[in-house]
């Protein structure tokens, strides 16, 4: 804050006007941003996911591609904190109930009955077999996991192989919440580029930019995705097809930026301050980086936070019609792809758990991206 | 009252010669060119130096075009801009590009109409003030910040607002803010685009004093386009008057708002609103009739010859050369010399 | 001013609800419209003068509200209508509006339709509040063009507005404003965004079609040089507040009023000195930092010391029928805060 001489003599203003006028573009931004509650709540669910998505293996309980034969289908187990001890007192202890299932002989269906004698003891960072975090941290410890890396400890349920579908939805979230990411970053630097280009130069480069965009944009995009991700040879490694998925969705996602920059630059252009720059003698880059794309940096960001759900929605699409991502990759669209039969439905409705995760991650980012795109433009009067 | 300028002693500043600024119109998916919009056409005029030359006219006569071809934001499609360099040798700046352009843009500077536009909002006084003389290597760090505040201080703010935003000050304080920036690189001539229109009543009078204390103080030229006569009878020396990208006459102040020249003038002239209700529809029946001239369609002959009460065959048919008549003032009217024109103000011996 | 006004505005307090707190755009505005005159109302930025046209048809826009006050209309001189007390969206506001009290805004483009045809949009004005047929309302249409100076207004029937010039485009929005001969046109900023010779025209005219419908004009504006063209009777304002209301001669020859006094003498005038303007100090205060006492005195020069500062005057009235604001004419009422 600079001191109170900045203030004329006569003016008796509150802090508050005092604060405003030496604000920067981006505590402007923020001021906005924060009037705007659903948009604040959802920073924080998509921080969350996002945290979730970075620490999914020290989150996780269990490795999620390990299967389990004593618990296929098992149904969600629910986490208890008072335990009551032998002498009837009780404790402060996390725990679960062990199950005991019967085979229904007639219709062959396993069923599971909660046994309350049998006590799953979960620790607190407990350690459990190593692994890598976030792949090159070696780690031996996780949040919760069953004293005896054998009880049964399903938070979800499990799926027909018995792996643990707390834990898959959480490595799903890594993969469908950075594949958003991952895509975008792509369509961002592609849309910035050839968008900035078409708004930049104009005339015969922009009209061309301009029906390329409209073509791309005219093909359907399911059967083009369809068409794209059928050439992917089943023999590559997941993490190849994986690479190969953000690039084919990102392949439609930057038009769509490319235009918001195309006009942006346009409009920016003819701005007298930036013909006053031009006078100064600034050098066209430096007019370029240093004053029109910090003019809609704000304005990207939202564009792009909107654009995050879109390739979210796109990859569950494409995973749920077995064309996207496969086995052994765990995403939000594989899990969902592996519900999709009657049998889920009626025995196993656990398993649409990554349903609700998708809505609530499409929908946290697009109350964001609202609250960010009505905050993007603070000086607008 | 300072006399004007005499046009045969002093060797201007600037000499514009036939300034064209033609637009093209293009259609169609080809762009193919079908038109030109002459924003501009065949302007001569000069600028003195330490002078204030007023360009007025009404939207769409091309004023602000030439304040813009005179600061090379726009490269005129023909003529030349004559720039006297303080030792004395001319240059011609209208086609000059890059590295040759920039040291000319130091001279000449420009402030712009809209307080809010004009000025980035996301960077500081200091940025929006000092970044000319960051490009052109002048100055940087606490030099740049000393000059900055220095500046500040001419144009009447507190040196203390340097770290400020621009959404901290009214429109007033803003256009002091563009002034600021105009001056960083002590130039010679600045050209005001409409300077004070956006301005309040009781600020414009406020900015109005700071720029003729500001030229008087660092021997500034001003070339002032504006629209309001008011203002321009106020603050020029000289005044030009364009009407469809035409020069329709120049002069003096006083002699172009006593006697004006060319029809044009009159009728503008007599259309300003006089703030005594004493001269209430005193000039009303001065009134022009129809629309301005559409400049990428433009009538035959003189362009103002629709809308003149004294046009003749001779306008119908000829376009009128822009000549001149002596004592600094030229016109492009064939019938400037017969015609007894009524200005704005009383000639002083018939009070 | 024995006869009874067409509008009575008393104490009108219109304000602003925006995020960063109260603006109060109106704080207290009262005076009167009177028949069959033209008023003025001049002021700067951020003085009320728009607030106050808008709040007289309610078409104030949010988070703005009417918070006190009233504003009587008198259709007759023995009819009295609270505006104030009628829902801007019911019937009868609707029916004074636009038929009884017409209006013409700055930026004509952004208040005419643009998908309909200008005389479609006059023609259905005419129907709704004239109740006449098709063809008598196309026939009034084309005398209302011609009347306002549109050549060959048969065939300007079918155009858009985006096709007609900034002038035409005003004159049309005349046409609209008066084509249900209201008693009241409120004329706002209607000349700024034109230029002075198209200004000139549309002046004329509405000063003529004033003095044929014997109408009552309220022309908003800040040109004083319009003013002293058009205004029968002045209001100034500053910060939400009438600071001096008199017929024209006296506003521009003896005004009463600091601020009246300081703008005269800040405009340029032809053939005026070439000394320094006696500009006004500081500039307009933001609407939120409202000063105590009078709010002109830090900027007025010929404040009193140790009064304007704390004591808020009243509005107290001349024998010539003009009223100023300022503690230099006595009467004052203790601050309240």
């Amino acid at each position: 804050m600079t001191p109170d001489s900045a203030m004329p003599p006569e003016s008796t203003a509150p802090e508050g006007e005092k604060r405003i006028e030496v604000a920067g573009p981006w505590t402007l931004f923020w001021w906005k941003f924060r009037k705007h509650r659903v948009a604040l709540i959802s920073l924080w669910v998509i921080a969350a996911l996002y945290l979730v998505a970075i620490f999914a293996e020290f989150l996780a309980p269990f490795d999620p591609t390990e299967p389990n034969r004593r618990a296929i289908f098992a149904p969600p187990q629910r986490l208890h904190l008072i335990l009551p001890t032998d002498d009837g007192n009780w404790r402060f202890k996390l725990h679960v109930y062990g199950y005991d299932t019967e085979l229904d002989q007639e219709t062959l269906t396993r069923t599971f009955v909660e046994n309350r004698d049998k006590v799953v003891e979960i620790d607190l960072f407990a350690r459990t077999s190593p692994y890598l975090l976030a792949g090159f941290i070696p780690v031996r410890h996780r949040l919760m996991a069953p004293a005896n890396p054998r009880d049964s400890f399903f938070l979800l349920g499990t799926d027909r192989l018995g792996r643990d579908m707390f834990s898959r939805l959480i490595h799903g979230t890594r993969v469908s919440m950075s594949i958003g990411l991952v895509g975008v970053t792509l369509s961002l630097i592609l849309g910035i580029i050839i968008g900035g280009i078409s708004g930049y130069r104009g005339g015969t480069t922009d009209t061309l930019i301009q029906r390329l965009i409209e073509l791309l944009q005219s093909i359907p995009t399911i059967p083009l995705w369809m068409g794209l991700a059928a050439a992917i040879p089943l023999t590559w490694n997941p993490l190849t097809v994986y690479f190969l998925i953000t690039v084919i969705l990102s392949l439609v996602g930057w038009t769509s930026l490319a235009r918001e920059v195309r006009g942006k630059f346009m409009s920016l252009k003819n701005e007298d301050f930036i013909t006053a720059a031009r006078l100064d003698g600034i050098s066209e880059i430096n007019i370029i980086l240093g004053q029109m794309v910090p003019s809609f940096t704000s304005h990207i960001i939202a564009s792009v936070t909107l654009a995050i759900p879109l390739m979210i929605i796109s990859e569950t699409a494409l995973s749920f019609l077995g064309i996207g991502l496969r086995s052994p990759v765990v995403s939000w669209g594989v899990l969902l792809q592996e519900a999709q039969n009657i049998r889920s439905i009626v025995q196993a409705p656990w398993l649409f758990w990554p349903g609700a995760a998708v809505i609530v991650a499409v929908l946290a980012l697009n109350f964001l991206g609202d609250g960010l795109r009505d905050a993007a433009d603070p000086y607008a009067r | 009252m300072t006399a004007a300028p005499d046009a045969t002693a002093t060797s201007p500043l600037m000499e514009v010669r036939d300034l064209k600024m033609h637009f093209p119109v293009q259609r169609g998916l080809l762009r193919r060119t079908v038109g030109h919009v002459r924003a501009a056409d065949d302007l001569t005029f000069d600028v003195f130096e330490g002078e204030t030359l007023g360009l007025v006219g009404e939207s769409g006569c091309g004023k602000t075009t030439t304040g813009r071809m005179l600061t090379r934001i726009l490269k005129p499609t023909g003529g030349s801009i004559r720039y006297r360099l303080e030792n004395g040798t001319t240059e011609d700046i209208a086609e000059y590009e890059g590295a040759a352009l920039k040291r000319f843009q130091r001279d000449i500077r420009m402030i712009f109409q809209d307080p809010f536009s004009s000025l980035n909002p996301r960077l500081r006084v200091l940025d929006i003030v000092g970044q000319s003389l960051r490009a052109h290597g002048i100055a940087s760090g606490r030099k740049l910040e000393e000059r900055v505040e220095q500046l500040l201080q001419e144009v009447g703010l507190r040196p203390e607002y340097i770290r400020r935003y621009p959404h901290a000050f009214s429109g007033g304080e803003r256009q002091r803010i563009g002034i600021a920036r105009a001056l960083a690189l002590n130039p010679r001539l600045i050209v005001a685009d409409e300077a004070v229109s956006a301005l309040d009543v009781s600020v414009q009078a406020q900015t109005l004093n700071l720029m003729n204390r500001l030229k008087a103080r660092f021997n500034l030229t001003y070339v002032f386009v504006a629209h309001d006569l008011s203002v321009v009878e106020y603050i020029c020396d000289r005044v030009a008057v364009m009407y469809v990208g035409r020069m329709a006459e120049i002069g003096p102040r006083e002699a172009v708002f006593t006697r004006p020249l060319h029809p044009y003038t009159e009728a503008l002239m007599s259309a300003v609103p006089q703030p005594d209700p004493r001269l209430r529809g005193a000039s009303a029946r001065r009134r022009l009739k129809g629309e301005v001239a559409d400049p990428a369609n433009p009538p035959a002959g003189c362009y103002f010859h629709p809308r003149c009460v004294h046009a003749t065959d001779l306008c119908r048919t000829e376009m009128p050369a822009f000549r001149n008549l002596g004592q600094g003032r030229s016109v492009a009217c064939h019938h400037a010399e017969t015609l007894n024109l009524q200005g704005a103000l009383q000639p002083r011996n018939t009070p | 001013m024995s006869e009874t006004p067409l509008i009575e505005l008393e104490g009108l307090r219109t304000h602003f609800f925006t995020d960063e707190g109260v603006v109060k755009a109106l704080d207290g505005v009262t005076f009167s419209v009177p028949r069959g005159r033209t008023l003025c109302v001049v002021g700067e930025s951020g003085c009320g003068k728009s607030v106050t046209g808008r709040s007289i048809l309610q078409i104030v826009d949010r988070p703005g509200r009417i918070v006190e006050g009233r504003i009587l209309y008198h259709p007759t001189p023995h009819e009295t209508i609270d505006i104030t007390a009628l829902r801007p969206m019911s019937r009868q506001m609707r029916t004074i509006r636009g038929g009884e009290i017409g209006m013409i805004f700055q930026e004509p483009m952004t208040s005419l339709g643009p998908i309909q045809t200008i005389g479609k949009q006059i023609s259905e004005t005419i129907r709704i509040h004239k109740g006449v047929s098709k063809a008598e309302a196309r026939n009034q249409t084309i005398e209302w063009l011609a009347r306002v100076g549109i050549p060959r207004p048969e065939t300007r029937l079918g155009a858009y507005p985006f096709e007609l010039s900034g002038g035409m485009r005003q004159r049309v929005m005349i046409a609209l404003g008066l084509c249900c001969r209201p008693k009241l046109l409120i004329a706002d900023e209607p000349t700024t965004a034109l230029d002075v010779t198209t200004q000139a025209v549309i002046l004329d005219l509405i000063r003529e079609l004033q003095e044929e419908m014997d109408m009552a004009v309220m022309f908003i504006t800040h040109d004083l040089g319009v003013v002293a063209q058009i205004a029968d009777d002045v209001v100034v304002m500053y910060l939400g507040r009438v600071a001096e209301r008199a017929g024209v001669e006296t506003i521009f020859d003896a005004p009463r009023h600091p601020y009246t006094r300081a703008l005269m003498r800040s405009i340029p005038r032809l053939g005026g000195s070439r000394e320094p303007l006696e500009a006004i100090r500081g500039m307009v205060p933001h609407p939120f930092r409202r000063p105590s006492g009078c709010s002109f005195h830090p900027r007025c020069p010929e404040v009193i010391a140790g009064r304007c500062e704390s004591l808020d005057p009243d509005l107290r009235e001349f024998g010539d029928g003009s009223q100023v604001r300022c503690l230099l004419y006595g009467s004052q009422t203790e601050a309240q805060q």
